[in-house]
């Protein structure tokens, strides 16, 4: 393939290109916004099973009507996906059975059902069966203009629905008994809702199959998701997501004749997913190694800190210089980590070198009375007020004093009666105003 | 003959199917057998690529293989990155079984699958495939001797595994708390998924091994609270189905396979709807008492 195949690609230049991305954009983009609320109500596999559900729709409707009409099809469609929600909704109403085995029950039942009745209709009816197939398996690429226009057609609905009953939907998705107390006709919206999942999904296993499709609904929304605690951008970058696949995935299969559209797209997805999960800002891997680690250093240099007022305390030589090997007869950890701890306490100007050795400024002195005042002010609360043994309260300590924050610290002061020794008879430090 | 051999052929696959599903349900891992089950294809086409036409033991390993790396991903996307669960086991299966798709097209000309095969595979075809000894005299299909020894390797690990299986299906916690092992009895309930799957998608398909895995097992639980039983009834129930499936496609001059999921979905049904004290009618009769 020239370099010239790839720009008329990439600008649409060729019609029938134009006409398969514009097809898988629609279906990507639709597909994608019903799938976020699927996903905000966690049934995202309840698209899967519905995917499976629609075959015997199909084949019916199309033995019974004995046209590729898509609108009979569709009809065909959604009824069939409404008896599967309502059977997945008797079996967990009526029986002990969970959701996840009620969605594989009537996923697979009714797919049985729909490869039964293609089987039946391939050797007993008069009718030209091909193009069925497109439904089992996908054909993004023989899409024509007439699909799209279809398609178009249908994301407008979607969109139309989702806009005016956005408000309905979230509430119900986030919260269903409060929708409830709220005297939200609950069960309507979910029928709404539910419908337009269907018809999005009736749509979208045209472009990729029906296996693959569980895709286009579960995976745009769940990539959103790492990025996002905001409603209004998630959806956004659900729809997003679903149109990127929905163009390079075409791209992608355009490239390598023989190669179906489906796949590629759902390839596209989860690379997606793959750089969400990696990248995305708080609950990306990377940021939340970075915060740990940032959490593990805080940890070392406040515990180096209190070395150095426990090793001073008795004799009352804070001040006086220290090896990282005596700091590391409390500490009990790598001397390596002494010396970084310490090395980050030198940046902070916490601590000064002397030789081999260290020394507290008066900032450091400050900040391990601290440190160690928070420790003892949380043992004298463990004994005094939830009156837990002396000999059990320092374990507890040694993790809270991390994260006390100054706001806590001023109510224990209070709770305590500004206390001046802790349940093992040390003294607990004053902070000097 | 061919009625026979078809018939035992599902219900080989409906034992191991009925034993493991039983195991699934109560963890509450239905999806996730649906889920290893699409996701193998890549480590069957890879065993197809590599292998040729005698391929039966490397698509054991690739099955293996995959069925483990599925488990890996979904748990590594739920525990770790902390998606929810409904979506983790989504987002998995899809990727890998499009991958699965990818590879097979990529590699057309070497790999001897097409969709529709793993999608409903041919059941029809059992008794064409026989087992030949030295001397030439057939011995049964191939695909009844692959079943049989699957469902031997089942019953020896349940067999052995009794207690740990149950313990770690019903109170993880309390299973560790004993010293049992609950990993490892994950991760051999996932192998062995995984290589039922791959010795039958042959005949069924991936989606009808699911409908095995799941449907039969969630009937006998609805009639049983008891393990031991319901692992029977299960089994029993999934034989019933694969009789029954036969004699519904012979009717319909259909897809075998197919019937015999249907059949499974019909028994379903009917427990949902007449099983005693909880059923859907009894209830409907009582209350209008």
């Amino acid at each position: 393939m020239s370099s010239k195949d790839l720009i008329d690609f990439l600008l649409l230049r060729d019609y029938n290109v134009l006409m398969v991305v514009l097809g898988t954009v629609i279906l990507g983009g639709s597909a994608a916004l019903v799938g976020s609320f699927s996903f905000l109500r966690k049934q995202s596999l309840i698209g899967d099973a519905i995917a499976h559900s629609i075959l015997p729709g199909i084949v019916l409707a199309f033995l019974i009507s004995g046209s590729k009409n898509p609108l009979f099809l569709m009809i065909g469609a959604l009824i069939s996906g409404w008896l599967s929600i309502s059977l997945i909704n008797a079996i967990v109403n009526r029986s002990k059975l969970k959701t996840d085995a009620a969605i594989a029950i009537a996923l697979s039942f009714f797919f049985g059902v729909g490869i039964v009745l293609l089987t039946y209709a391939q050797h007993n009816s008069e009718g030209n069966m091909t193009g069925l197939d497109q439904y089992l398996f996908g054909k993004a690429a023989s899409m024509n203009s007439l699909d799209v226009q279809l398609f178009a057609l249908m994301a407008i609905v979607l969109f139309f629905f989702i806009i005016i009953f956005k408000r309905a939907f979230i509430l119900i998705s986030f919260d269903r008994e409060f929708a409830i107390s709220k005297g939200l006709n609950v069960r309507f919206y979910e029928w709404l809702l539910s419908s337009l999942t269907i018809l999005a999904i009736a749509l979208g296993i045209q472009a990729v199959g029906m296996i693959l499709m569980a895709a286009l609904i579960i995976t745009p929304a769940a990539s959103a998701r790492q990025w996002t605690n905001k409603m209004g951008l998630f959806m956004g970058l659900t729809v997003l997501f679903g149109m990127i696949a929905g163009y390079f995935g075409s791209f992608l299969s355009y490239t390598a004749p023989q190669m179906p559209t489906g796949p590629w797209i759902v390839m596209v997805l989860s690379f997606i997913t793959l750089i969400s999960v990696i990248f995305a800002p708080e609950k990306g891997i990377v940021s939340r190694q970075r915060k740990k680690r940032k959490n593990q250093q805080k940890i070392l240099i406040e515990n180096v800190l209190k070395s150095f007022y426990h090793i001073g305390e008795t004799k009352k030589e804070i001040d006086v210089k220290r090896s990282p090997l005596e700091l590391n007869v409390k500490l009990q950890t790598e001397i390596k980590r002494v010396i970084k701890g310490l090395s980050i306490l030198e940046r902070k100007k916490q601590v000064v070198r002397v030789g081999e050795s260290w020394a507290l400024t008066t900032e450091g002195i400050t900040e391990s009375r601290r440190i160690v005042r928070l420790h003892r002010l949380w043992e004298l609360y463990l004994t005094k007020k939830m009156l837990i043994d002396p000999s059990f309260v320092h374990h507890d300590a040694e993790a809270i004093e991390h994260v006390i924050t100054p706001e806590i610290e001023f109510q224990l002061t209070k709770e305590l009666d500004n206390p001046e020794i802790d349940p093992h008879h040390s003294r607990i430090p004053k902070i000097r105003t | 003959m061919t009625a026979f051999w078809i018939i035992f052929t599902g219900a080989l696959l409906a034992a191991s199917s009925g034993i493991l599903g039983s195991f699934l349900l109560l963890r509450k891992m239905a999806m996730i057998g649906d889920a290893i089950s699409h996701a193998v294809l890549p480590g069957i086409a890879l065993a197809y690529l590599v292998a040729g036409f005698d391929t039966n033991y490397f698509l054991l390993i690739g099955a293996a293989l995959f069925g483990m790396i599925t488990t890996l991903i979904i748990q590594w996307l739920d525990k770790r990155i902390k998606m929810q669960t409904d979506a983790s086991i989504g987002v998995t299966f899809t990727f890998l079984f499009a991958l699965g798709i990818i590879l097979i097209s990529a590699f057309a000309s070497q790999i001897d699958l097409d969709q529709e095969c793993v999608l409903y595979g041919e059941i029809a075809y059992v008794p064409l495939d026989l087992i030949y000894t030295a001397s030439g005299e057939s011995i049964g299909p191939r695909q009844v001797w692959i079943l049989g020894v699957n469902l031997i390797i089942i019953l020896i690990a349940i067999v052995a595994g009794w207690r740990g299986w149950i313990l770690s299906s019903f109170d993880e916690e309390y299973a560790r708390s004993l010293g049992i092992k609950t990993t490892i009895w994950h991760y051999s309930l996932m192998m062995l998924v995984s290589l039922t799957t791959v010795v039958s998608f042959e005949s069924v398909g991936a989606i009808l091994v699911v409908a095995f895995l799941v449907i039969p097992p969630a009937t006998a639980y609805l009639l049983s609270d008891k393990l031991k039983v319901m692992v029977v009834l299960s089994v029993v129930f999934g034989v019933l189905s694969s009789i029954m499936g036969y004699y519904l496609a012979w009717v319909l001059d259909s897809s075998i396979a197919g019937s015999m999921a249907v059949s499974a979905g019909m028994l379903f049904l009917l427990a949902l709807f007449f099983r005693p004290k909880e059923g859907i009618v009894v209830k409907w009769i009582k209350f209008s008492k």
